[in-house]
């Protein structure tokens, strides 16, 4: 920090942190920089990052959750975690799945067993013209194979859908330019259904695919009436990304074990680990989704597990995939800007290979083939797809773009994020040669997946990466055995080598995979359900939710009990619940609050019930009151000074 | 009957003599019609507006009082005033919110006669006018005082919060809470009409008055 230039960025910036509090003076700064130890970096990333009281965010990352289930909203630049959002696994400060979300959890149950906990990888923010409308996130399941649709109007689950054809998914979620479909790719390959056939039978048997999922954007959920998967080698399918602009109307997918190994360590048999990652290339899928929708509306599906499916058989007689080599164990697959170059790199293989779409099509055009797979599937020649290889470092991973003709992958076993430039009509934005590597940005540690603001999307703001590091190791005070994820913040708005660090965010309550970085005022929340009485699962008005003075417990003809309840600052009504062991109970409750922020909560004891009730909010919880007793049910949620009073007693009489 | 109204109208003015003293005769038919659409004007805006001001509360709790309507986070308020023991807002002045229009567009009538009319008779059908600003205020004091010195003894706070006299103009406090009350755009084109109307008053006499002592001299002298 002897640079002049940099002097005057401190200057400024502790100009700026010292304004903040009046009477305070640069020397006050450099006295408590000096206590501290703070270089000037640590200053100046301060300031960047630094947000007084009150002041919000410029950016949202949206992160998957990992094993746990849910997503993670982070404020960029503090770095601040903003919420969580419920999604596969329950949550009780949501009140998701201890009552309410319930069916929605439900409706995800693979073989109607239940299974409340998810693994979420890819988020994917829904798109207008190719860019993040801030309306709806999706994400995947990987371990069930399912999908989730939450919206961002009151960020809230509200869909989760069960791939009916396989039991893994990793190549999801993805989204197509307008939200059309959402591309789930399966991984692990199975039997359809997940149905048991020995692994002797792996070739035969076990099957590869990637779903479309047609999104309603009206009724915001997934229309699976219009979805349709395409059949695909039983190679493990892996990431993948929708084609954009000059790739409109593909999309592109990463495979492993196209070896077709079937392990058996315990066989002496070469474990997954070798026999997956045996040959020097694996196979980039390129499937055309605007010819195989045309295929699916034409009828020329089967009917598997009660799904439509275009066999492999038609799509290869229809021209609807090829595939092309690409380094081993690849991970990211990643679509420039424009769609022109799609970039892939393999985990084993130091180099980024970026392809030309120009290419993919005048080699699908000119059937430039250099054979085709085992299943029959046209192999592109690599010579005449590739644009450029470029060494970038050790285990070369997810690829995201800034704006300026940059774009970063994250190196796993370098621990590094390595800036490189594009060519082609991107290399005047940049100062250095096309095609080269600028910079490598040391993280920790062990960097899965990058997010750069927008950066997967037609127009990259830049301006900051986020590294979402699986180790931090000595970064942060050891908590157990067990160790937060490291979240890294990058302050990439500078050309060049100049792409520092600036902030450290421990992540201890999941790990994320992918992310997405989001222009905060492209979502526009609800502060409050739009009216008293508001059913989120349908948003809308629920027309019975209960209203004030029309509080009741209601006993009807066919035996079950309808309470309606009503909930405001500080009080219940009823306050007095009595009902009769093995009563069938429709508990509804309305928030009747106007008031930003104020959620109530109401938890009852033994039936493991909890929600959160938002302002407005109506909600129905259904259990069957089998267990007698005397039980005090309350507002979970500090709501009010006399919040401890904000209670009342349920009483099941026994028979 | 006749002679009842006409002498209740008092002297005409023939046109001719209109023409001539333009000033003097349209002046106070000129600021009895400003004063109408003062009025008129007044009904379409707020005419009392309070703020509460809390911590929790950055953007500040409005109520709006309109004649005809009260509007803001009322629901709200009502819902703080309940652990003070408060009555809804919504049931204060409810008559005078039902006929608060009618009352309004009676009193323009009103000055439409007053135009019309010109003795003293005129001052009559002007003064209920000129006072409504005031009225307006006292009845909402009233109302307050009501309110704030009737609170139910059961209620949460009963033992933090006594009853209290919620200040109509200017700041008071409550618990936590700044209020800050202040009249609104309506009632301050109601108190421009009233000092409109003084005027009127004022211009109305000047013209009319040496014309209804002719009048009467010229009777005296008849029967004389
Ligand atoms: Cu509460």
């Amino acid at each position: 920090m002897t640079h002049p230039a940099s002097r005057m960025i401190v200057a400024g910036a502790i100009a700026v942190l010292a304004s903040t509090t009046a009477g305070q003076t640069m020397r006050d700064v450099e006295t408590v920089a000096k206590e501290r130890g703070l270089t000037n970096a640590d200053l100046v990333a301060a300031a960047k990052t630094y947000l007084p009281s009150g002041q919000k965010d410029e950016y949202l990352m949206f992160a998957s959750g990992g094993h746990a289930g849910q997503i993670f909203v982070v404020g960029l630049p503090s770095m601040r975690l903003l919420r969580s959002i419920a999604v596969f696994t329950p949550e009780p400060w949501q009140g998701w799945g201890y009552g309410v979300g319930n069916s929605i959890l439900e409706e995800g149950f693979p073989s109607g067993k239940s299974n409340l906990w998810g693994d979420t990888h890819h988020p994917a923010l829904s798109e207008t013209d190719g860019d993040y409308d801030g309306q709806f996130v999706f994400i995947n399941d990987k371990i069930n194979a399912r999908v989730a649709v939450i919206d961002l109007r009151d960020w809230e689950t509200k869909q989760i859908v069960k791939n009916p054809l396989t039991l893994s998914d990793h190549g999801g979620t993805f989204v197509t330019p307008n939200t059309e479909y959402i591309i789930e790719g399966g991984q692990y390959a199975v039997p359809w259904g997940s149905e048991y056939a020995p692994i002797s039978e792996y070739k035969e048997q076990y099957k590869g695919s990637v779903t479309l999922w047609k999104f309603d954007r009206n009724r915001g959920r997934i229309d699976r009436d219009r979805s349709f998967a395409i059949e695909l080698p039983p190679y493990w399918q892996d990431l993948s990304d929708a084609g954009k602009l000059a790739s409109d109307g593909f999309f592109f997918m990463n495979s492993l074990n196209t070896e077709l190994a079937t392990g058996g360590i315990q066989d002496k048999k070469p474990p997954f680990e070798a026999g997956a990652s045996m040959n020097a290339t694996d196979f980039l899928h390129i499937i055309d989704w605007k010819k195989a929708e045309r295929v699916f509306k034409a009828g020329q599906v089967e009917q598997i597990e009660d799904f439509p499916v275009i066999t492999l058989k038609t799509a290869l007689a229809e021209g609807l995939l090829h595939v092309t080599p690409e380094p081993r164990s690849p991970h990211g697959v990643d679509v420039a800007p424009k769609g022109d170059f799609i970039v892939v790199s393999g985990k084993l293989d130091p180099h980024v290979t970026i392809y030309s779409m120009q290419k993919i099509k005048n080699a699908i055009a000119n059937k430039t083939f250099s054979g085709t797979d085992e299943y029959g599937v046209p192999i592109l020649d690599f010579d005449s797809v590739v644009e450029s290889r470029i060494e970038v470092g050790l285990g070369p991973l997810h690829t995201q773009f800034g704006p300026d003709g940059y774009a970063y992958t994250s190196l796993y076993l370098d621990s590094a994020v390595a800036r490189w430039t594009l060519g082609g009509s991107y290399g005047s934005g940049t100062p250095e040669p096309d095609w080269t590597l600028v910079h490598k940005t040391p993280v920790h540690y062990n960097v899965g997946h990058i997010a750069a603001a927008e950066g997967d999307t037609v127009s990259p703001d830049g301006k900051y990466l986020v590294a979402l590091n699986k180790w931090s190791v000595d970064r942060f005070y050891p908590t157990g055995p067990l160790l937060p994820q490291n979240l890294q913040l990058i302050d990439i708005s500078e050309q060049g080598t100049a792409a520092p660090v600036i902030y450290d965010m421990a992540m201890g309550v999941g790990e994320p995979h992918y992310a997405q970085i989001v222009k905060a005022d492209k979502l526009q929340p609800w502060t409050t359900y739009p009216q008293v009485g508001w059913d989120p699962h349908v948003q809308n008005i629920n027309p019975m939710a209960p209203k004030p003075k029309m509080e009741r417990v209601q006993r009807n003809d066919d035996g079950s009990v309808d309470i309606f309840m009503t909930a405001i600052r500080s009080h219940f009504n009823p306050e007095h619940v009595y009902l009769k062991q093995g009563d069938v109970v429709r508990w509804h409750i309305t928030n009747t609050e106007r008031a930003v922020d104020a959620t109530h909560g109401f938890a009852v004891p033994v039936y493991n019930i909890t929600a959160s009730l938002e302002p407005g909010e109506a909600v129905t919880i259904e259990f069957v009151a089998d267990t007698p007793g005397t039980f005090p049910f309350y507002c979970s949620e500090f709501c009010s000074a006399l919040h401890l009073e904000m209670m009342g007693y349920l009483m099941v009489e026994p028979n | 009957m006749t002679a009842l109204i006409d002498r209740i109208l008092g002297p005409r003015v023939a046109p001719d003599e209109r023409a001539r003293q333009t000033l003097r005769y349209g002046t106070p038919g000129f600021l009895l019609l400003t004063a109408r659409i003062l009025l008129l004007v007044s009904l379409f805006l707020p005419y009392w507006h309070m703020e509460l001001q809390a911590p929790q509360y950055p953007d500040g709790l409005h109520m709006t009082a309109h004649l005809n309507a009260l509007t803001g986070d009322v629901a709200e308020i009502d819902g703080l005033n309940h652990y003070i023991g408060m009555r809804s807002l919504y049931e204060a002045a409810e008559l005078e919110r039902t006929v608060g229009v009618f009352i309004m567009i009676a009193f323009v009538i009103m000055l439409e006669f007053a135009a019309y009319i010109h003795t003293r008779w005129s001052a009559l059908l002007v003064a209920p006018v000129v006072l409504f600003p005031v009225v307006f205020l006292v009845d909402l004091h009233l109302w307050m005082r009501h309110f704030g010195l009737n609170l139910d003894p059961a209620a949460p706070l009963s033992n933090a919060v006594k009853p209290f006299v919620p200040t109509a103009l200017g700041k008071g406090g409550i618990g936590q809470f700044v209020t800050i009350a202040t009249p609104g755009a309506g009632l301050i084109l109601a108190m421009i009409a009233s000092l409109v109307l003084v005027a009127a008053l004022y211009f109305h006499r000047r013209a009319y008055l040496p014309l209804v002592r002719q009048q009467r001299a010229k009777a005296e002298t008849a029967v004389n």
